[in-house]
């Protein structure tokens, strides 16, 4: 039976038949659909970890015991788990262990677009990439198979087309779930120095005969076609060269990580001109000169964002591989240019009264990752930085300690699952060595960005059971915290008070803005009204971002079906024009 | 071979281009079409701009539309169909609902919503069809389903047939919500034969 999948839910249904008995990961777009998914399948057991590091310590658990694992995350979670993932190549694994990284060309959903085909050559594990869904299910099978079989984890390097795009896959049937018996083998397993070096020289070994194995497996192969021009390629960037040379040779990779060397020296010989066609860095073209065969790569294809049909055809023109297409003129020519559209905070968001108190008070402002990165964006500029998880607290610490002039007038603000995942010893280092920072922890009771994921301090866990709930106040207190205050953030003359005060206080403090995301508890109360006698157009609601607001002909409008009566803007506004909403008799 | 056809669906976060796609592939399904979809999901559904690529035909390789390769484009909302306008291929048809949302830039004053967005792309010569898909909903018993009132002028200008259409429809929506929405579509569905 076949069923128009997306990469990630093929990915899911993949570990359901290839006995995958243990996932975990974290959510980060693209990869957070895997695991959700996964949750459904009966008889695997799926969690949310803290992090990623976390997560893929759990997967190598499972693995070394004898189970089939998988750990899922977004590419920049990889630099998380960098750390037991570049380990674990030396141990080798006992029951099969694949990492699926998704990365992010074009950063459609992300601070940064790294090249995680680096990692597999990095740590020296072997890595597959997909092309479409159909593969992307495939190689979990494929790449659980190679984990046992050479004794090493196995990357499945995604990208955000192959995750997020749909495309046909045939269904299996479900292999039976088997744990391979569990021997203590500390020469294996315990990587002290002594051991360690032996599972050096073995890991060379078994790098080894995975090249062996990359020359014949079937994932590597080569689409016949004209002795003209040829072109190496992997992933998503071989649906495209497919559109747009249906002629050419192709060399298509599935595994890459160890390349195949004699099936690329042979497809080279074949062909007059050849092209290597990757998104990002030049992986596989580096590799590829490095065996001394002339190749065409990032002189000619960007080595920055995301490809498409059209950026490859225009560079095969300017090769001279295709023809010059004929001019037709852009059907927007000459009309008016269409304002952006950036993402914006929902109505009724409690993030929204923080990032307006904190832009009042003029404070410097260290932010995070999560759908509060947006309170950086005008009008509201509320933060001012975002650099990766968890970084805030570390960096307003930094700032305070390094720049006399910013001392007690700097702010961290980390959201609730930021802030277990990375968080917490950067809050231990504030407390620690004398901060005089203020963290703010935007208490919202979920994973937001992502769509809702639950995290320690929500009471549930990924199956859908009920799961203890981290006490945030005593958690910041047994670090050391003196003041740790609660607040409602739509209550805003309580946040700015609360704020002044903690700022200007010695010592570092907490501050937890607690109340549920907007989305996640539809709680409509009648909409904002505005009395237009009393509204002199001064646009000052207009300063809380709010998709809800305009300022029409002078005068402020309330749109009643966005407006869901969080009343932060009858709080700010200063001519008493914006009024509560009144329910109906 | 013939040529996929490529269709993208352009609107706001929470317009319901992401159901109208699974309706679409459900019966691009239902007669055998090879199919891909794209979507690009998180931080753009805040209120962003949102886009959803569709290809059918006997084989597709990318999953992704091109600038200057969209047969139709389905237009969600005005300021939307300007954005994505120049991914229309040359005789290629613009299906608009003629419906406005300020981005936050414009409700802060930081830019102005282009004027008479419809009458500029029509008096470029480009086959454009109007409708009126929120107030078409309303009529029908809900004003969410403008979606489907789209996806009904769509129908009309693909080669799947009706029925094809109603069956996946049911296969995608919740039975409680199957009524309005088959009313929805048939109400979209008889507009586009107005074409042009």
């Amino acid at each position: 039976m076949k069923e128009l999948l997306s990469g990630n839910v093929a990915i899911a249904r993949g570990a359901f038949e290839s006995g995958v008995v243990l996932a975990a990961g974290y959510p980060g777009t693209p990869s957070t659909e895997i695991l959700e998914t996964l949750a459904g399948y009966e008889g695997i057991y799926s969690e949310w970890a803290p992090n990623e590091k976390v997560a893929l310590e759990v997967g190598i658990g499972a693995a070394m015991a004898g189970a089939r694992a998988i750990v899922t995350m977004k590419h920049v979670g990889v630099n998380v788990a960098a750390d037991p993932l570049l380990t674990v190549a030396y141990t080798g694994v006992n029951g099969g262990l694949l990492l699926i990284s998704a990365d992010d060309p074009g950063m459609h959903s992300s601070q940064n677009e790294q090249d995680n085909r680096n990692y597999a050559k990095f740590a020296k594990v072997a890595m597959l990439e997909p092309s479409d869904s159909q593969e992307a299910k495939d190689m979990v099978g494929l790449g659980l198979a190679i984990s046992e079989q050479f004794d090493i984890p196995v990357i499945l390097r995604t990208t955000t087309r192959v995750a997020h795009s749909q495309s046909m896959v045939e269904l299996g049937e479900p292999v039976a779930r088997e744990i391979k018996p569990y021997n203590k083998d500390v020469k294996k397993n315990l990587m002290v120095p002594a051991f360690g070096k032996l599972r050096r020289t073995s890991l060379a070994e078994r790098l080894k005969k995975l090249t062996e194995y990359s020359e014949n497996t079937p994932v590597n192969y080569i689409v016949p076609g004209s002795d003209k021009v040829g072109v190496i390629t992997s992933g998503i960037s071989y649906q495209l060269v497919r559109e747009v040379l249906p002629d050419a040779a192709v060399l298509k990779l599935g595994m890459t990580n160890p390349l195949p060397v004699e099936l690329i020296k042979k497809f080279a010989a074949q062909v007059e001109t050849l092209f290597v066609v990757e998104e990002l860095e030049p992986f596989l073209e580096d590799q590829i000169r490095m065996l001394g065969i002339k190749v065409t790569g990032k002189e000619l294809f960007p080595e920055t964002g995301e490809y498409d049909q059209g950026l490859l055809r225009r560079c095969f023109v300017k090769a001279g591989v295709l023809p010059a297409s004929p001019h037709t003129e852009d059907p927007a020519a000459g009309l008016p240019q269409a304002p952006p559209r950036p993402p914006v905070l929902c109505a009724g968001c409690p993030h929204r009264g923080v990032f307006y108190t904190l832009r009042q008070l003029k404070l410097t402002v260290t932010g995070d990752i999560g759908c509060y990165t947006l309170g950086g964006l005008p009008p509201l500029e509320g933060i001012d930085s975002c650099v990766c998880m968890g970084a805030s607290i570390g960096m307003a610490h930094g700032i305070d300690k390094a720049v006399p002039s910013l001392k007690g007038r700097t702010v961290a603000v980390i959201g609730d699952s930021t802030f277990l995942h990375s968080g917490i010893t950067g809050l231990l280092n504030a407390v620690y060595n004398n901060s005089d920072s203020t963290i703010i922890i935007l208490d919202n009771r979920t994973t937001a960005m992502t769509g809702h994921q639950d995290n320690p301090a929500t009471g549930r866990n990924l199956m859908g059971q009920e799961a203890p709930e981290v006490d945030l106040t005593m958690l910041c207190r047994s670090l050391g915290l003196k003041r740790v205050e609660v607040v409602d953030p739509l209550d805003m003359s309580r946040l700015q008070e609360l704020i002044k005060a903690e700022v200007a206080m010695p010592g570092p403090s907490v501050i937890i803005a607690r109340r549920p995301c907007a989305l996640l508890k539809r709680e409509v109360k009648p909409a904002v009204t505005v009395d237009e006698e009393k509204c002199i157009g001064c646009k000052t609601c207009l300063k809380l971002s709010c998709p809800a607001i305009a300022v029409i002909n002078k005068k402020a409008l309330v749109t009643a079906e966005a407006c869901v009566g969080c009343n932060l803007c009858v709080q700010v506004c200063k001519t008493g024009a914006m009024q509560r909403g009144q329910a109906d008799a | 071979m013939l040529k996929p056809v490529n269709i993208l669906m352009v609107g706001v976060g929470g317009q319901g281009t992401i159901l109208a796609s699974k309706v679409l592939a459900a019966a691009a399904q239902a007669v055998g079409y090879d199919i891909k979809v794209s979507e690009i999901h998180g931080m753009a559904q805040r209120g962003g701009s949102v886009v959803t690529q569709v290809r059918l035909g006997e084989k597709v390789y990318s999953p992704l539309i091109s600038e200057g390769e969209a047969d139709v484009i389905l237009a969600f909302e005005e300021l939307e169909a300007l954005r994505w306008l120049s991914y229309l291929k040359p005789g290629g048809k613009l299906i608009i609902n003629n419906q406005q949302i300020s981005p936050v830039p414009v409700l802060a004053g930081a830019a102005e919503y282009p004027q008479n967005i419809i009458a500029q792309i029509q008096a470029r010569g480009i086959n454009v069809q109007v409708l009126q898909a929120l107030d078409m909903a309303i009529a029908c018993g809900n004003a969410k389903s403008a979606n489907v009132v789209l996806l009904g002028a769509l129908a009309k200008n693909s080669p799947i047939e009706e029925k094809i259409w109603k069956d996946a429809l049911a296969a995608t929506i919740p039975p409680n919500l199957l009524e309005v929405n088959n009313a929805a579509f048939t109400a979209g569905f008889t507009a586009g034969t107005a074409g042009r």
